[in-house]
């Protein structure tokens, strides 16, 4: 078989709580600033107060085209705010920044052609479907809108990027819960190996701070507790006093584009997409086994995919969500893979950080985002923070570098990000200097 | 039409209502609509008033190309509506006047002067 085709990644775009914009959202998180706040506060009256956990990584909105925030009417095209739900509108505003970033527009119909969209979504539009259900008991069908259906799909984000472009390559969604994002990358990658396309639009987009998705994720006793008077130190990954996540909103999107693609029209590179390793848990619906063996097997696996050594990733971006059981867990998980005889010193292994701790869990998209800071640490050097780490519970075994507080500069060459969703589904992406 | 929407969202929301929630619109318009009646003879609305209301309707609607509307306008080649977004049109002028369109009428409104008259027949349009 020839050598695979490699694939890079040449543009970047996000929607997130910690700003809009890859600038912006970068800058805010390695200078350790927090999107997550008070849903009561923000929205008064939609119900928050009757539920235990009140906070959330929001997406900071405006109608004045204020740096950093998301706005509609700046963002998005006449009408598209009727015809596309939350999820799907911050899906067109990352795409955007991500292939402008990259400068690929498809100007041809055999580069069309060539150019394929994978975008996921954890939940899909809540909004949509609870609305139109309300109107469907108060009204009969007459209320039922004509956009119900093409809002709610999961595969409309992908859908209305090819349709806005006019992208002909594969049109793909995937939906695998918090692994959602990762799964579009690496699919994606996998698809430009293959040949099915030369360039991917990849990410994946959540936006479910509906009280009812609060609710439901509340019932699993999943959410962060203790915290509604003090957001910004809701979500604290590998800390003692860690109570649950914090859920988010946003989206993420990379161009992905063959390696001799990018070079023949001198596209800019962030990083080389160098690994991508899955696994199922077979094991629970909500809770990974005490192990941590689907996630250990989901990071060999992409660290054999990347043929490259352990020694060589300098930076994990952890899925880490800040439940008690979880972090523990893909500790150890880590520390397994990395130092299997246990005779390493932590200083010799990845720093390991959770960004979660500045926007909260992006379910679908937090693969995604979390690739986009990913691929940022090593285009920079730059580890982002883990916030609100304040004691380590080194007696659980939390005996690594997880860069608290502070963004740390070093060397990163090669840098491992992990997604773990309910289902038991896992994925591991390695992404290299080229 | 997004304002229209996510106002009736919101309606939703707030009340358990067993009823369908007034529009913005209709809110909005109860005013000159009230005025209407009291000057025209037989509680039947004036042409006029008809063709202002569904062009509100319409301004209401972002993805209308606003320059093109007029009182022939097509919704689709003119005004740039798919079949979809007729739909939510009618719907949004059957919340405006407060009746209740058949689909098989409905599928014969498809320009902005079909609209009119077909409001201007149903008298109890108000």
């Amino acid at each position: 078989m020839a050598a695979a085709r490699r694939v890079v990644v040449t543009g970047l775009g996000i929607v997130s709580p910690v700003g809009v914009g890859i600038k912006h959202a970068w800058q805010t998180l390695v200078e350790g600033g927090s999107g997550i706040r008070s849903l009561v506060a923000e929205r008064p009256g939609a119900g928050y107060d009757q539920l235990p956990s009140q906070v959330a990584g929001i997406v900071p909105r405006s109608s004045s085209q204020e740096l950093g925030t998301f706005d509609t009417k700046a963002l998005l095209m006449p009408g598209d705010a009727n015809r596309m739900a939350g999820f799907t509108q911050y899906a067109m505003c990352a795409a955007q920044e991500a292939l402008a970033d990259a400068g690929w527009t498809a100007p041809t119909d055999e580069q069309r052609e060539r150019t394929g969209v994978c975008f996921g979504t954890g939940i899909g539009s809540l909004d949509d479907i609870t609305a139109n259900h309300d109107q469907f008991r108060a009204g009969g069908l007459r209320k039922i809108s004509p956009m119900f259906v093409p809002k709610i799909l999961c595969n409309m984000a992908a859908g209305n990027i090819g349709i806005r472009y006019g992208f002909y390559g594969p049109n793909h969604a995937v939906s695998t819960a918090c692994t959602t994002g990762a799964h579009a990358i690496g699919d994606a990658t996998r698809f430009i190996q293959y040949g099915d396309a030369d360039v991917m639009l990849a990410g994946a987009s959540e936006c479910s701070l509906q009280p009812l998705a609060l609710a439901g994720f509340s019932k699993i006793k999943a959410l962060a507790l203790g915290f509604n008077d003090r957001p910004q130190q809701a979500s604290r990954p590998f800390d003692k006093d860690r109570a649950g996540f914090v859920i988010g909103e946003g989206s993420g999107a990379l161009v992905l584009e063959e390696l001799e693609h990018a070079k023949a029209r001198g596209a800019p590179i962030y990083a080389e997409v160098r690994g991508y390793g899955l696994s199922g848990d077979g094991f629970h619906i909500t809770a990974p086994p005490a192990d941590g063996a689907g996630a250990q097997r989901a990071m060999r696996s992409a660290i054999r995919s990347a043929r490259i050594s352990t020694a060589e990733i300098s930076y994990i971006n952890a899925h880490a969500t800040s439940t008690p059981l979880g972090d523990q867990i893909e500790n150890s998980a880590i520390k397994s893979v990395f130092a299997p005889a246990g005779n390493l010193s932590p200083a010799d292994l990845p720093a390991v950080s959770s960004t979660k701790s500045a926007t909260g869990h992006l379910l679908g998209a937090a693969g995604a985002v979390e690739a986009i800071f990913t691929v940022l640490a090593i285009k920079n050097n730059i580890a982002p923070p883990t916030l609100n780490l304040d004691s380590i519970d080194a007696e659980s075994g939390f005996d690594l570098n997880y860069v608290p507080h502070k963004a740390q500069q070093r060397t990163i060459n090669a840098a491992l990000t992990n997604s773990f969703g309910f289902g038991g589904t896992n994925a591991s992406l390695i992404f290299a200097k080229l | 039409m997004f304002r229209l929407a996510s106002f009736r969202i919101a309606a939703a929301i707030r009340t358990a209502a067993p009823r369908p929630a007034v529009s913005l619109v209709k809110q909005r318009l109860a005013m000159p609509s009230m005025m209407t009646r009291w000057y025209s003879a037989g509680g039947a609305l004036t042409r006029d008033t008809i063709k202002e209301r569904i062009f509100q309707v319409l301004q209401d609607f972002d993805k209308v190309n606003q320059e093109k509307l007029s009182d022939v306008a097509d919704f689709n080649k003119d005004l740039g509506l798919d079949s979809l977004d007729t739909v939510e049109v009618v719907m949004a002028i059957e919340e405006e006047f407060s009746v209740e369109i058949p689909d098989d009428e409905a599928d014969k409104i498809t320009t902005v002067k079909e609209a009119i008259d077909y409001i201007t027949h149903r008298e109890d349009a108000h």
